[in-house]
């Protein structure tokens, strides 16, 4: 009989409990997606209602205004088609060599991997500093140019020790001992056989790292001069943070300018992060996977 | 395990048999040591070689003489830097937000991939993951830009919403001492799914037959997550911990420096965003080198306690 009533008022507490998890799980899903949901219904609204503020949730009075007057500003676009160069080229820059590192880190044959792992991973603890790096690339001659944006951040110690995580736990020692014995090189090892099977780590690797090129700024604030290598995100910087813009419009229509300008800030916004969040959801399962590796390691 | 032997003995024979596991390794492995050659030259050149010159820090810099025929200053510059009356407020601002974000931005994650691990998968749940996740992915110049658009005094949705309540509009971002508030709070905004994920992956590799002990024991929701699930947790805690604390003085530079305005300098002006300044925009390289080495140092200081104490406290660290 104790037992009996002692699981029911268990069940109940345990009961309250649950739904205040689902209380609280709900709160957080709003707070998170409400400003979301703002920017979008604003990016769509009439610059009037914007301006007058009207919009709380949903569009008010449609318009594609904002959008109109975003793509059909020549820097908004130069910057588009750069951040995909940058993302792009960076993106096979970086992979390549974060798994040239990473595969021999892997084998336990390999040696000098400890210290090879050490070298790498101290520069997580320390390093020259802001102006010390940038006199590298400034004795480079890479000042203003592409290569200042692919180069000095192309490998990130993280993303090498996850995918060193991966190629430890995935490839067997067997199998590529099993392959030298047959005469296999290992480049060709891996290149034929470990490659294909890191298909996971490789997308991971690829999405961090363009993700990572996409949003970036601060390489470009410092490094570039010339407009016409301006990422996407530091036009952005220069209109949405700086308000200055490439104003091709004569004074009479500057009040309608005013009222378009809080308007196209946040279709910019749309407009920049569309790629990341459209590919977000079918893609977040494997940065969800890439984390897990990566913890594992710790 | 090597046995002991005599010192000299022991050394000699382990460096010749090193020596043998050496050459064995780069007849075998020719191809590798080839192979990682780039990824080394990368980090000589653009992770060593400015630590290398780092040492303008204790030169005058003068742009015609170039980093090794610059002048010795010892350490002035540190002095300078120790005596400038901005000192004690930097470090304060980059201490206070640091700690302020660690201790908003530590335990939300924790909180929510404690909720969600209670609930059973399905729409709600995966739906919570993926928009909680989402923010990560929007870049700094985006959020920031969001920060200023949704906080705007003039038209930003807070202070409409707060208007309609009968309230003033705010001038968050003028304010100084609301700046850390909002960074804090943005960030969360921004990090808290992406953290919560690794928690939940290590809530994942819970050993089950806990939770069936704890049920058997007769365990409510509350009792098996502080016996079972927190300490499960505590190991990834701790990393991302240390984690936290060893980024302590270079916290957020990127985004509080796009945050940062005339009026809220005060509270804004972290040492990562004045190195900057002082040192790209004002082109005095050795000072700003100098606090840039300090930040550094004391960077690597604190990972190093923080490290030592998590090694007595709990059994996982860093190294």
């Amino acid at each position: 009989m104790p037992n009996k009533r002692r699981a029911i008022r268990e069940s109940f507490g345990d009961r309250l409990f649950l739904a205040g998890v689902y209380v609280f799980l709900t709160i957080v899903l709003a707070v998170v997606l409400y400003p979301l949901i703002y920017i979008l219904s604003s990016s769509f609204s009439n610059p009037l209602a914007v301006s007058a503020g009207k919009v709380w949730l949903w569009p008010v009075d449609v318009s594609l205004l904002g959008y109109q007057v975003v793509l059909s500003n020549p820097q908004v676009l130069t910057g588009y088609a750069n951040s995909l160069f940058y993302a792009g080229f960076g993106t096979v820059i970086s992979v390549t060599l974060t798994v040239v590192l990473a595969y021999p880190l892997s084998r336990k044959s390999f040696f000098g991997r400890n210290l090879l792992m050490m070298f790498i991973t101290f520069t997580m603890l320390f390093s020259g500093g802001l102006i010390p790096t940038y006199f590298v690339v400034k004795n480079l001659g890479m000042l203003d140019t592409r290569w200042a944006l692919l180069i000095p951040q192309a490998v990130w110690v993280w993303q090498v020790i996850i995918a060193r995580t991966f190629f430890q736990s995935s490839i067997p020692d067997e199998l590529a001992e099993a392959s030298e014995m047959d005469g296999c090189s290992d480049l060709r090892f891996l290149w034929s056989i470990v490659i294909p099977l890191s298909k996971p780590i490789i997308a991971v690797l690829c999405l961090m790292y363009a993700v990572g090129q996409w949003n970036a700024y601060f390489d470009a604030l410092i490094y570039l001069k010339s407009q016409h290598l301006f990422p996407l995100q530091l036009i952005l910087r220069n209109i949405l943070i700086l308000n200055t813009t490439a104003s091709n419009m004569d004074a009479s229509e500057l009040l309608k300018r005013q009222q378009l300008a809080d308007l196209t800030k946040y279709s910019l916004i749309v407009i920049a992060s569309l790629p990341v969040l459209v590919i977000y959801p079918f893609v977040q399962r494997y940065f969800v996977k890439g984390m897990l590796i990566g913890s594992v390691k710790g | 395990m090597v046995m002991r032997k005599p010192a000299s003995q022991a050394s000699g024979s382990r460096r010749l048999a090193l020596w043998k596991e050496a050459k064995k390794s780069l007849r075998r492995h020719w191809q590798f040591y080839v192979l990682i050659f780039p990824a080394v030259l990368y980090f000589l050149v653009f992770k060593y070689v400015p630590m290398l010159n780092a040492v303008i820090a204790f030169k005058n810099y003068s742009v015609v003489k170039g980093i090794w025929g610059s002048p010795w200053a010892g350490f002035k510059h540190f002095e300078l830097f120790f005596h400038n009356p901005q000192f004690w407020t930097l470090i304060q601002n980059t201490l206070l937000l640091s700690l302020y974000q660690i201790a908003v931005g530590f335990p939300v994650p924790i909180l929510l991939a404690l909720a969600l691990n209670e609930i059973r998968g399905g729409f709600f749940k995966r739906t919570v993951q993926l928009v909680t996740y989402a923010p990560y992915f929007i870049s700094t110049v985006v959020m920031v830009s969001m920060i200023m658009l949704l906080l705007s005094p003039r038209l930003g949705i807070v202070n409409l919403g707060l208007k309609a309540l009968g309230f003033e509009p705010v001038d968050f971002l003028g304010i100084p001492g609301l700046f850390r508030t909002v960074y804090v709070l943005a960030d969360v905004w921004q990090g808290a799914g992406y953290s919560a994920v690794i928690y939940l992956a290590a809530l994942a590799g819970i050993d089950p037959s806990l939770y069936e002990a704890a049920k058997v024991d007769g365990a409510s929701r509350i009792q098996k997550i502080i016996h079972v699930d927190l300490p499960g947790l505590m190991p990834a805690a701790v990393i991302i911990l240390i984690l936290s604390v060893g980024s302590i003085m270079s916290v957020g530079f990127e985004k509080i420096y796009l945050l940062q305005n005339p009026l809220n300098l005060e509270t804004s002006e972290i040492i990562a965003t004045y190195v900057y300044k002082i040192g790209l925009l004002n082109a005095n390289f050795s000072f700003a080198t100098a606090v840039g080495l300090f930040n550094s140092v004391v960077n690597l200081i604190l990972l190093v306690l923080v490290n030592l104490l998590a090694r007595r406290i709990s059994s996982t660290s860093l190294w």
